[in-house]
Order: C-alpha cells, then structure tokens, then sequence
C-alpha cells in the first residue's frame, strides 16, 4: 500500500510571463493510505491543481511529490503516464465519459494502451458495471444516462485497472442529496476494499460525513 | 500478443471516432481519394500508352535509312539498295514508300503507306478507324483525296482496319505501290526510306556505321534510338502533367494541415480524456496515426481502384486529350492494362507521404494535449 | 532532366524528409543544450514533448528511405533504356558522376536513421532518458547525411542526359577495368569465398554470443560492419555468377530484375536489417553506461540479437543455395 508524500510542492502556470502565477504554493502534506481524505476550500484555493500533482496529471514546477516512499516528480511523462494508470482512478467533475461511446466501452477505455485479452476485460467491465447496478445499461450510449448513472458509469471506469488511489474531483457538484448518499456509500465500500480515497469537495454532506477520516482545509494554495 | 491487442484497440477507437465524425472525415477522404484518384489516372495511362508504343517498336526494323540533302530528309534512290547489301550482318532490306497528308476537310494527318506484305487492289485503299469515323465511311464507300497536281484520286474503301489495334494504325490510309507514286508523284525508282533487318542487335551499331562510309550521303535511324525518343515523350508529358497537379497535391496537403490541425473544443476534451484516464502521448499518438493511415489506405485503395477502371475501362476519357498527342484523330482503342511496382511505389510517394507529414505537427499537437485540461 | 512520376516522386521524398529533420537538427541543438530531466519547469516539459515529435518524424523519415532507396534503384533500372549502352542500373548510376555518390549516401542515410530508431527504442524503455544525449548528437549527424543525400540525387538526376553513351555493368563489374568494382568482379572465387563465409560466419557466431551472454555487443556490431560491404563484395564476386550462370556477369542490381525472380529482395532486405540492427545495438551498448538502460538493454537485446543472428545466416544459407543450386562451376577440376 503506498503512502502520498509531498515537499514543499509548488506549480505555477504561465511560467515566466506577465500572468504568471502560483496555483500550489509551498504544501507538505501526507495522505495516509487505506483512508478517505477530502481537500476542502473555496474556488480559487488550489485543491484541483493539488489533486492533479498528486495524482500525476501533471508535474510540480518545484518540490518532490513520493509515492510509496519513491519520488516520482523527475519522471518524464510516459512513466508518469504508466504509474497513473496502474495507481489512480479518476473520477471528475463532469463525470468526462466519451461521447457517442457506450458505456460498456467508455469503462473498458483506460485499459486499452495495456492491451489486455478482450474476454478478461470485457469480463472485468461488466462485473464492475454489475456490482454498481449499471448491468442492464452497459451498451447504452453514455448521453442516455442520468447524473447518478453517469457518475457510477465514471466510478467503473476508474476502477477498470485496479487502482490502489481512487481520486474524485468535486464528486457531488451535480447530485442531489440522494445520490450524494448513495455516493458516499460507493466510497465508504472502496475503502474497505482498501484503497486510499482523495476527494475534493466544498459539500457539507461530504466534509461532514462519517466514513471521511480526514479534511485538509487549503486557501491561497496553502494548507490551512 | 499484447502488443497486437493493443494496437487492435487503438483501430477500434479510432474507427469509432471518425465514424463519430463523419462530415469532416469524408469531405477528407473524397478529396484525398480524388487526387489518388487523377494522379494515377495520369501514371496508368501514359505508362499504358508507353506498353503501346515499345509493342509497335517490337516489330519495326532495326534500322531505317534516309538521304539527306543539305541536311533535308529527301528520297532515295533504289540503286542505293545495292551498296546495302553487301553489309555483313543484314538480312533483309527493303525500300518503303509511306508519307503523310493533310485532309483538310476534317482537318487532320492522314498515314499513306504502301504495306510490305500485303498487296492492294489499285484504285482501292485500307483505311484505319480514325478515318472511317472521321469521314463517315464503310466498306465499299469512296473515299476521293486531292493529290499531286491537285487532282482528285477516288479511292474505293476495300477495308477499316479493326478497331483493337494500335494506336499508330488509327490515322493508316494502305494502298498500291502504283497509286503512291501517283497520288504523291514520286518516279519509279524512288523510295521515302529503306529499313534494314540486322540478325544480331549487337551489330546494330557496327551496321549503321558501315552504311554512313558506305552513303555518306544517308542517315541511319536505330530502332533503339526511337524507343528512346519514344519513352522520353511520353515520361516528359506524363511528368508535365503530373507538375502541373503538384498545385493540387499542395492544396490537398494544405487541407490536410488544417483538418488535422482544426480539433475542435469537443475532440481536444476527449484527448484530454484519455491522457488522463491513463494514455500516453505515445498512445494517442498511434491512435492519431492509425487514424491517418487507415484514411490513407481507403482513399488510395479507392482512388487507384477509380483510376484503373477510368483507364482501362473508359479508355480514359478524361485524360485523353491532353494525353494522347498532336493529332487530331484519337483513336479509339481499349488499353492493355498494365501496373507495375515501380509506379504503385512512385505514387504511394507522392501521395501518403505528403499528407501523412502535413498532418504530423497536428497530430503531435494533439497528442500533447495536457491532460489537466479536464480538470479545469 | 528527366521528367519521370518515379523522379518526382523521389524528390518530393527528399523535399518533405528535408523538411522534417532540418527543424529536428535545429531543435537537437536545444536539446543538447537545455536538457534537464530533474527540472518541471515548463520548458523543460515543452522539450520532452517535442521529443515525440521528432521521434515520429525521424520514424516517418526512415520508412520513407525504405520506399525511396528501393524506388531509386527500381528507377535507374526503369531508365537504362534512355542511355546508350545501358542495360540495366549501373548503366544508368554511370550516366554522370552523382550516381554512385547518390546511391551510398541514401544507403548511409538508411542505416543511419536505423541505427537512431534502435537506439531510440531502447532509450524510450528506460525511465530516465539515460541516451538522450547520444540519439540526439546521431540527428546533428543524420541531418547534413540527408542533405548530402538528397543534393546529390538532385545533381543526378537533373545532370541526366539521355545522350550519354554510359559504360553498363557488362564493363563496370568485369575484370581487367580499372576501378573498385572491377576489382571486385576481378577477385578469384576462392579467396572471394573463403573471406565471405568467414567473416558471416564470426559475424552469426558472434551474434549469437551476444543474444546468450549479453556480452561483445562491440564485437558484433564490429563485424557486422564489415560482414556488410564483405557481403556486397560476395555478391558481386561470386553470388551473382551463380545466380546468372554466366561466368561475367556480376551486376548487383540485375538480382532486383523480374528476369530473376526477384531474388535480390531476399538477400538485400535481410541483409540491410541484420546490419542495421546489430550496429544499433553496438553503439546503444558502448553508449549504456546508466543502470536503467542496461535493465533495458539486458531485457531486449537478447531478441534484437537473435533477429540480426537469424537474418545474417538467412543471408548466408541464400548463397550457399545459390551455389549449390547452379548450374554454373567456377571452382573445382
């Protein structure tokens, strides 16, 4: 199981430019493994672009994020890209599935640069889909389905490659209380199965809940 | 095989995607297919007509002798026969009697020849296809032509020579040795030219020069030296041509550069999608290619497959005019198809080259597309 | 000049891999200069993804000198007609002095561009770009080689003239002319075997060495070099002879020829891929000084090896069939 560590991590953008400026300024901070953590703050406080260091979708400009004690910020992309995929799941915002795609294919989709045997994958979707009630959906097109399906659809996916991390970006920005529940169910459930959670999230329903283990309060692109 | 899974994958993805986008992707390929499509109607025509050409040569003496005076071709005397044929290596030698003429009526250049091995009726003629159509004759018509001392020679049609054949008998008017010199005015004991058999091609060469020391006066021509001249024709028009649809290729390479390059906001999201669901740039970029590549293969599939049944099956009609030649009457004959690997290479070149490269920084710029975007 | 959709499509190749490697030179030179694995600043990570674009490009460049040094070779054949005394290729890569120059250049270009794919696919296995550096210096290398190439073809086939009475393979590669590749034609059979087979043969052994042992990649990167001008030597030697059988007709280029089925391919494309692949293999290992690249190397260069080992001996056991198969003897009684 591999512990999240960041030193004195920092990301501008726009580099060397009139609008140059820091998203991440300076953060330390260590995301234990096996927990639900949820990065909490206003818009404009840095708890995306964190998420995005941590879970290798892009690199610091300074500082070294670790990842099971190895430091994985000097590696070039496509490793980045290879640790990402056997590491993290993610599940945004927008929930991000394909377009025109059906759900079934959409899930299947990250493992597709493996090129896995497409029984055992096919296999593995639809038990994922299965266990998440989407069974009867699996080859409808993925703009046919309802926001609480569309984020179950996303959560299969995420979880396609057996990922150890599983990262949620503002998971219940476009669900009712309902779902948000129902959400917290699917999380509480990843992490028995044991894997480390990370949410961000500015929802009572979500900072407040019981199965969250712990909320790290960012402003500024500071931890608070 | 994983690595073949994978890339089965990637296909599937892609087909999908441009399936999803059909409108661009099939203004691409007709536009792709129809430059394959004319560039290759040009290489399959002229190299058929080539075909054509080296097949008539085939069976044209090795070489034909003409009198020069002052440097104009001029008639040759028979007793010239003589001196020839004491050559060591001719085998067979004959004068022959052929010259061109103008119908002004149709506006056009008509070949009168007398046939080495055929005789004809006097007063009668062998007429090749062109010129039936032309003028609207059969067999058993009159044909009359204003000849030497603007006299008017009636002719009875006794034959159209078959349509298949070559591309040179089209424009043939055959007719009686008495007839020629008649028609043309030209004295017994006169010939346009004389052609030499030479057993051994490798004597050609020792043969022409006796025939200079032996003539100074004549020219010796070498069927080698027609082929040349020939091939050289028919390469340099082919080529003109093919310049001249290099404008075309740059526009197709432009359009190419600005489909590629024009990714719209839904199609960069979706890239975005995949880097960060776990591609890699090199992923996406194999995707990108296969995508181009498999364009690339329907559109040269279809386009050669277009160009061959517009060559062979309609004889062209597109390209034959700029084509064929000078002549007026164009033959109307169905080509032998011929392809070869050289010209399945040279335009599998000029074709997939320049639109796989022009879409190279596109798709790269595609490819790199951060995967943070979609978290924004 | 001659107006050809062959020539065209030649000069087009070089043109447009022109305008592919002269940008990847120009941006080598960066690399060369900045490059910062350590560092996340933006440039550094604008410099890493440029490497896929000119990794591509250079791969799209190589591919192209596949089609194009065969299109070269099938047009000069296609030409032979135009030239006085031509018969076949080298009638026509005599017709002016570019010829020859502009066929070893492309054959250089190719091994070279094949030799930085190699490199490059062992680089990208490792985590930490250990041969960046190396490959990149190749393409500074590789870039003026391309323009050698392509000016050069250019001078070719602009300076052909179809009056030219050229020398054909007949005079070229017989005995008794005075140049290399009449010297060439001009060796005994004997010796011409015996060095031939032995140099191949250390060359397989050596190989072969290397795919078990993973050691001597120097070696078999060494030989192979010299296994390779040995073989076209061979070829022209004595190879051809039997193929022919005719006693003086060496032409290498013939064997390209439908007259001979096409033999050429088989024992050309074999040899140009055991060659490029074992001295890829030669320079990566000599330049593999970091652990990363020498995990790498030891995982795939066993595979790489064997496919060089194999195609060598396919190339060998070709000859010895030809020999064998013959109806012409030039030793023995």
């Amino acid at each position: 199981m591999s512990a999240i560590e960041l030193y004195a991590v920092r990301k501008a953008f726009n580099e060397g430019r009139p609008n140059e400026f820091l998203a991440v300024d300076g953060v330390d901070l260590e995301i234990e493994p096996g927990r639900i953590t949820v990065l909490t703050g206003p818009s404009g406080s840095g708890k995306t672009t964190l998420l995005t260091l941590i879970g290798c979708l892009a690199r610091p400009t300074e500082g070294r994020v670790h990842l099971g004690g190895e430091s994985v910020s000097g590696l070039p992309e496509r490793f980045l890209t290879e640790l990402r995929r056997r590491t993290f799941g993610f599940v945004f915002q927008q929930f991000n599935l394909i377009r025109g795609l059906s759900v079934l294919e959409n899930v299947m989709l990250p493992a597709y640069p493996l090129g896995p045997h497409y029984s055992t994958l096919h296999g593995r979707a639809m038990e994922l889909l299965t266990h998440l009630r989407l069974g009867h959906r699996a080859e409808a097109r993925v703009e046919w389905l309802s926001g609480g399906e569309a984020q179950r659809a996303a959560i299969a996916r995420a979880l396609i490659n057996d990922p150890s991390v599983v990262i949620a970006d503002e998971p219940t920005a476009n669900l009712d209380s309902h779902l948000s529940a129902a959400f917290l169910d699917i999380v509480a459930e990843l992490r028995s199965q044991g894997r480390t959670v990370l949410l961000t999230s500015h929802d009572p329903l979500i900072t407040g809940a019981g199965v969250v283990d712990r909320v790290v309060a960012m402003r500024d692109g500071r931890v608070v | 095989m994983h690595w073949f899974a994978k890339q089965r994958y990637l296909i599937d993805y892609t087909v999908a995607a441009m399936l999803r986008r059909r409108a661009k992707n099939v203004g691409l390929l007709a536009v792709y297919t129809t430059i394959v499509f004319l560039l290759a109607s040009v290489m399959l025509y002229s190299n058929a007509l080539k075909q054509e050409a080296s097949v008539l040569l085939k069976e044209a003496p090795e070489l034909v002798v003409q009198r020069m005076v002052a440097g104009r071709h001029d008639l040759i005397p028979a007793d010239y026969l003589e001196p020839l044929r004491g050559i060591r290596g001719v085998r067979r030698l004959e004068g022959r009697l052929w010259g061109y003429f103008y119908d002004s009526t149709v506006n056009a250049n008509y070949t009168f020849m007398v046939p080495p091995e055929r005789d004809i009726d006097p007063g009668s003629i062998v007429i090749g296809d062109a010129i039936a159509r032309a003028r609207g004759s059969e067999t058993g018509d009159v044909l009359a032509f204003r000849g030497a001392g603007e006299t008017l020679y009636p002719f009875r049609v006794a034959e159209v020579l078959p349509h298949e054949s070559a591309i040179v008998a089209a424009d043939l008017v055959l007719l009686s040795e008495a007839d020629f010199r008649g028609f043309f005015g030209i004295p017994p004991g006169k010939f346009t030219d004389i052609t030499l058999t030479v057993a051994n091609p490798k004597e050609v060469r020792t043969v022409a020069e006796k025939v200079v020391s032996a003539l100074p006066d004549t020219r010796p021509i070498l069927r080698e030296e027609m082929q040349r001249t020939y091939a050289s024709l028919f390469d340099w028009r082919e080529g003109m041509v093919l310049v001249l649809l290099a404008g075309a290729l740059l526009a197709f390479a432009i359009l190419a550069w600005e489909k590629a390059s024009g990714l719209s906001a839904d199609e960069r999201r979706e890239i975005g999608i995949l880097k960060a669901v776990g591609w890699g740039t090199g992923d996406v970029l194999k995707m990108k290619l296969w995508e181009g590549g498999l364009l690339s293969m329907l559109a040269f599939l279809l386009g050669f497959t277009l160009a061959y049944w517009h060559v062979f099956g309609t004889s062209a009609a597109l390209l034959a005019p700029a084509l064929k030649g000078w002549a007026v009457l164009y033959p109307n004959f169905e080509l032998t198809p011929a392809v070869d690997g050289l010209q399945l290479t040279s335009l599998f070149v000029i074709t997939v080259f320049p639109y796989t490269a022009s879409t190279l920084v596109p798709v790269w710029r595609a490819a790199v597309t951060h995967p943070d975007v979609v978290m924004r | 000049m001659l107006f050809q959709p062959a020539i065209i499509a030649l000069l087009l190749a070089d043109g447009l891999s022109l305008l592919l490697l002269v940008p990847a030179g120009l941006f080598a030179i960066r690399i060369l200069r900045r490059w910062d694995l350590q560092s996340g600043s933006a440039q550094q990570i604008r410099l890493e993804e440029h490497t896929y674009l000119v990794t591509t490009g250079l791969a799209l460049v190589f591919i192209a000198q596949i089609l194009t040094l065969l299109l070269f070779v099938f047009t000069t054949d296609h030409l032979a007609v135009q030239f006085v005394g031509a018969m076949c290729a080298v009638g026509t890569l005599n017709a002016n002095a570019w010829g020859f120059s502009a066929l070893l250049l492309r054959m250089g270009l190719f091994l070279l561009a094949g030799t930085w794919l190699v490199m490059n696919y062992i680089d990208s296995r490792a985590y930490d770009y250990p041969l960046i550096r190396v490959k990149y210096a190749l393409v500074l290398l590789i870039v003026p080689l391309a323009l050698a190439a392509a000016g050069a073809q250019l001078a070719f086939f602009t300076g052909l003239d179809a009056d030219v009475i050229t020398s054909c393979c007949g005079s070229l590669f017989s005995a008794g002319e005075p140049a290399v590749t009449a010297d060439l034609a001009g060796l005994p059979p004997l010796p011409a075997m015996g060095t031939f087979y032995t140099v191949l043969g250390l060359t397989i052994l050596a190989g072969a060495w290397y795919a078990l042992r993973g050691r001597g990649a120097l070696l078999f990167a060494g030989l192979s070099a010299i296994a390779f001008p040995v073989s076209i030597a061979a070829v022209i030697a004595f190879i051809s002879l039997y193929v022919y059988e005719h006693p003086h007709h060496h032409c290498p280029f013939c064997l390209l020829k439908s007259e001979y089925g096409y033999l050429g391919y088989g024992l050309y494309l074999p040899l140009f891929t055991a060659t490029t692949l074992a001295v890829g293999l030669g320079i990566t290992s000599a330049f593999a000084k970091a652990a990363s690249v020498r995990a790498v190397l030891a995982g795939v260069a066993p595979r790489l090896a064997w496919t060089a080992t194999l195609l060598f001996t396919l190339f060998m056991l070709q000859a010895i069939w030809f020999t064998w198969r013959s109806n012409l003897i030039l030793l023995g009684e």
